[in-house]
């Protein structure tokens, strides 16, 4: 399919385990992947089993401990992070939709979507239109004034699909992003990343437990302990 | 997007009552500066209502307010006669304790000579003293009008008039007498013994003659060090400047009270400083989710440090002036004259600032350690 191309997301032999000793545990084990642009890939895995690291890694929030990452052809991670500003590259780069949503409780929805457009150097103007937009589209126009504490948790985790798409990210990294949702509008999140994966030619993980869903992912990885195997 | 403003706005309530108790504790340290003032300023009120260029007093003492002084009244004529002195006038003061409607009232009761150098030196209602006995003339912070009776000593008194800035350096407002009177009020309240020594006659010479202090003016082109100089080869006196008498006041008088309220102020400052850091920790300790977020999110530094030093100096300088604003308020409520200056606000203000910034690296340093992957938690 997109096998000619260069993989967005390339992973060699990773590794990460938390603790020491008795309470070491390996949450993921040796680990290689290519993702490619346009892609859309399924994580799967029973509850424990390591698939928030994965995203996490990827993200470079947490630190792997030994292994290569490669993001949109730049080695970040070999054996130690190769890039100091992981922040600047994560605004660039990287959308997370988190497992919890992490919206600002203090900033209306639309603004903590248009916080991101913010950062990322857009006029106030051209953020509130991008934001206003994209919150629409995921049908949670009608709330844009609304604080983070009054919305419900499917609104909630809309604005945060909405915020983590608003910089038109290369690598979008998506922990259970349809669990809050019934499944019209899970197809309606879905739908919109597929969009985005050929819009922005970007790679796309989804975490999930969804079966709902299973038939929208271009590949599925699954992980056990660790461990990752594709059906 | 000014984060900062959003997040006090969201919260807006909370945090107006913290700028709310913090004002209460700004608004003590201005109030401490101002009591500070006001006492340096009524200390002097009374030298510089006096306004005269040579004070002359007993030998060996600071007086006639830091210490007390006796020399003869007659010491004036002597004064009068060195070159360059223009005008010279024979003063008393003496603290009394009387009773006005049933109140306690504490006086500072000043004699002089009418007509010579001592007396009010404004008349703001009324007229002033004219030589006959028994009237008097009071500052108006007495809280006594005119044709009101005053009882003191043996005698009761008639007010005339009213003047103003006329206070002794602990703070009582000042009644005129002539000096007849007040020589007289003094023998009156002085110890049984001496008045009995002095009723049997003769025994100190010119006692009841004695006068606190001789003032005297001098002519523009007169040196008063000179004139001062002159005095002090005399035996039984000393003479200082106006200058002078003004630093012994500050110095004497209230010297230990600017130690105690300038000690005060410090720990009040450092007060402050102590709970301005607790507040702004805390405000950072409650947002550390969001700020690991940011962080996730790609905000750099200077965003998050942004936001804890904005709201750490807004916290600041809305607690510093609703805390002045309510010092300015209340301040005639004060029992003591309370002196508000432009500058020593803006030195407070300063202060504050100062503290804010200072108090914010503590909440930027924990900010700045959080890991971003402590958002993902829970
Ligand atoms: N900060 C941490 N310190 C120690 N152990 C951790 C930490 N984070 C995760 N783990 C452990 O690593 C393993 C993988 O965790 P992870 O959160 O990746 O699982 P998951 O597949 O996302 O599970 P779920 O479906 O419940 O979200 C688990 O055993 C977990 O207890
Ligand atoms: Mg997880």
């Amino acid at each position: 399919m997109t096998e000619n191309k260069k993989p967005l997301i390339s992973i060699k032999n990773l590794s990460k385990h938390f603790g020491e000793g008795e309470t070491r545990v390996d949450a993921l084990r040796d680990i290689s992947l290519d993702i490619f642009p346009e892609q859309v890939i399924g994580l799967l895995g029973p509850s424990g089993s390591g698939k928030s690291t994965l995203l996490n890694v990827i993200g470079c929030i947490l630190e792997p401990t030994c292994g290569q990452i490669e993001l949109d052809g730049e080695l970040v991670y070999n054996d130690r992070w190769l890039r100091s500003d992981l922040r600047g590259l994560r605004l660039e780069k990287v959308g997370f939709i988190f497992q919890a949503h992490n919206l600002m409780p203090f900033l209306s929805s639309m603004d903590n979507v248009a916080v991101v457009l913010d950062l990322a150097g857009y006029s106030a103007s051209a953020a509130r239109a991008r934001a206003g937009e994209l919150l629409e589209y995921l049908e949670v126009g009608n709330r844009v004034e609304a604080f983070p504490g009054s919305l419900s948790g499917g609104e909630a985790q809309r604005v945060a699909i909405a915020r983590a798409l608003a910089n038109k990210p290369r690598i979008v990294l998506a922990d259970e992003p349809t669990a809050a949702l019934d499944s019209e509008r899970a197809g309606i999140v879905m739908d919109l990343l597929r969009k985005v994966a050929i819009d922005q030619q970007a790679a796309v993980i989804v975490v999930t437990h969804d079966e709902k869903i299973y038939d929208r992912f271009d590949q599925i990885f699954h992980l056990r302990d660790g461990l990752l195997s594709q059906t | 997007m000014n984060l900062a403003y959003r997040d006090v706005r969201h919260n807006f309530g909370r945090f107006m009552v913290t700028c709310l108790g913090l004002s209460l504790l700004l608004g003590v340290v201005l109030a401490m500066i101002g009591i500070y003032r006001g006492l340096i300023a009524d200390a002097l009120e009374l030298v510089d209502t006096i306004d005269a260029d040579i004070w002359v007093v007993e030998k060996g003492t600071r007086g006639p307010f830091a210490e007390s002084s006796r020399i003869p009244r007659d010491t004036r004529e002597s004064v009068a006669r060195i070159f360059g002195v223009k005008s010279v006038g024979a003063v008393t003061f003496q603290s009394i304790e009387t009773e006005s409607d049933g109140k306690k009232l504490r006086l500072y009761v000043i004699g002089y000579e009418p007509g010579q150098l001592g007396g009010p030196k404004y008349i703001t209602e009324g007229r002033g003293l004219t030589g006959r006995n028994f009237e008097a003339v009071v500052d108006s912070r007495t809280g006594l009008d005119i044709g009101d009776h005053i009882q003191l000593g043996r005698n009761g008194f008639t007010i005339v008039g009213t003047t103003v800035n006329a206070v002794s350096s602990g703070g009582e407002p000042a009644i005129y007498l002539s000096l007849d009177d007040a020589q007289k009020l003094q023998f009156d309240l002085s110890p049984s013994a001496t008045r009995r020594e002095r009723a049997r006659g003769a025994v100190v010479v010119n006692s009841t003659d004695t006068v606190s202090a001789v003032i005297a003016r001098t002519s523009p082109n007169a040196s008063n060090d000179n004139i001062v100089k002159t005095i002090e080869r005399w035996k039984h006196f000393a003479a200082m400047t106006e200058e002078e008498q003004g630093l012994i006041l500050t110095q004497s008088v209230v010297e230990k009270a600017r130690k105690q309220i300038g000690m005060f102020t410090a720990i009040l400052i450092l007060v402050s400083a102590v709970i301005i850091a607790l507040i702004i920790h805390t405000m950072t300790m409650d947002k550390i989710r969001e700020i690991a977020t940011l962080k996730l999110i790609g905000a750099p530094d200077r965003v998050i440090i942004g936001l804890i030093v904005q709201q750490a100096l807004a916290m600041g300088l809305i607690g510093f002036a609703m805390g002045g604003f309510l010092i300015f308020n209340i301040q005639d409520f004060f029992p003591k004259r309370l002196v508000l200056q432009p500058m020593d606000g803006l030195s407070l203000a300063g202060v504050v600032v100062v503290i804010c910034l200072l108090s914010s690296i503590y909440g930027v340093y924990t900010a700045l350690k959080v890991d971003p992957a402590k958002a993902l938690a829970g």
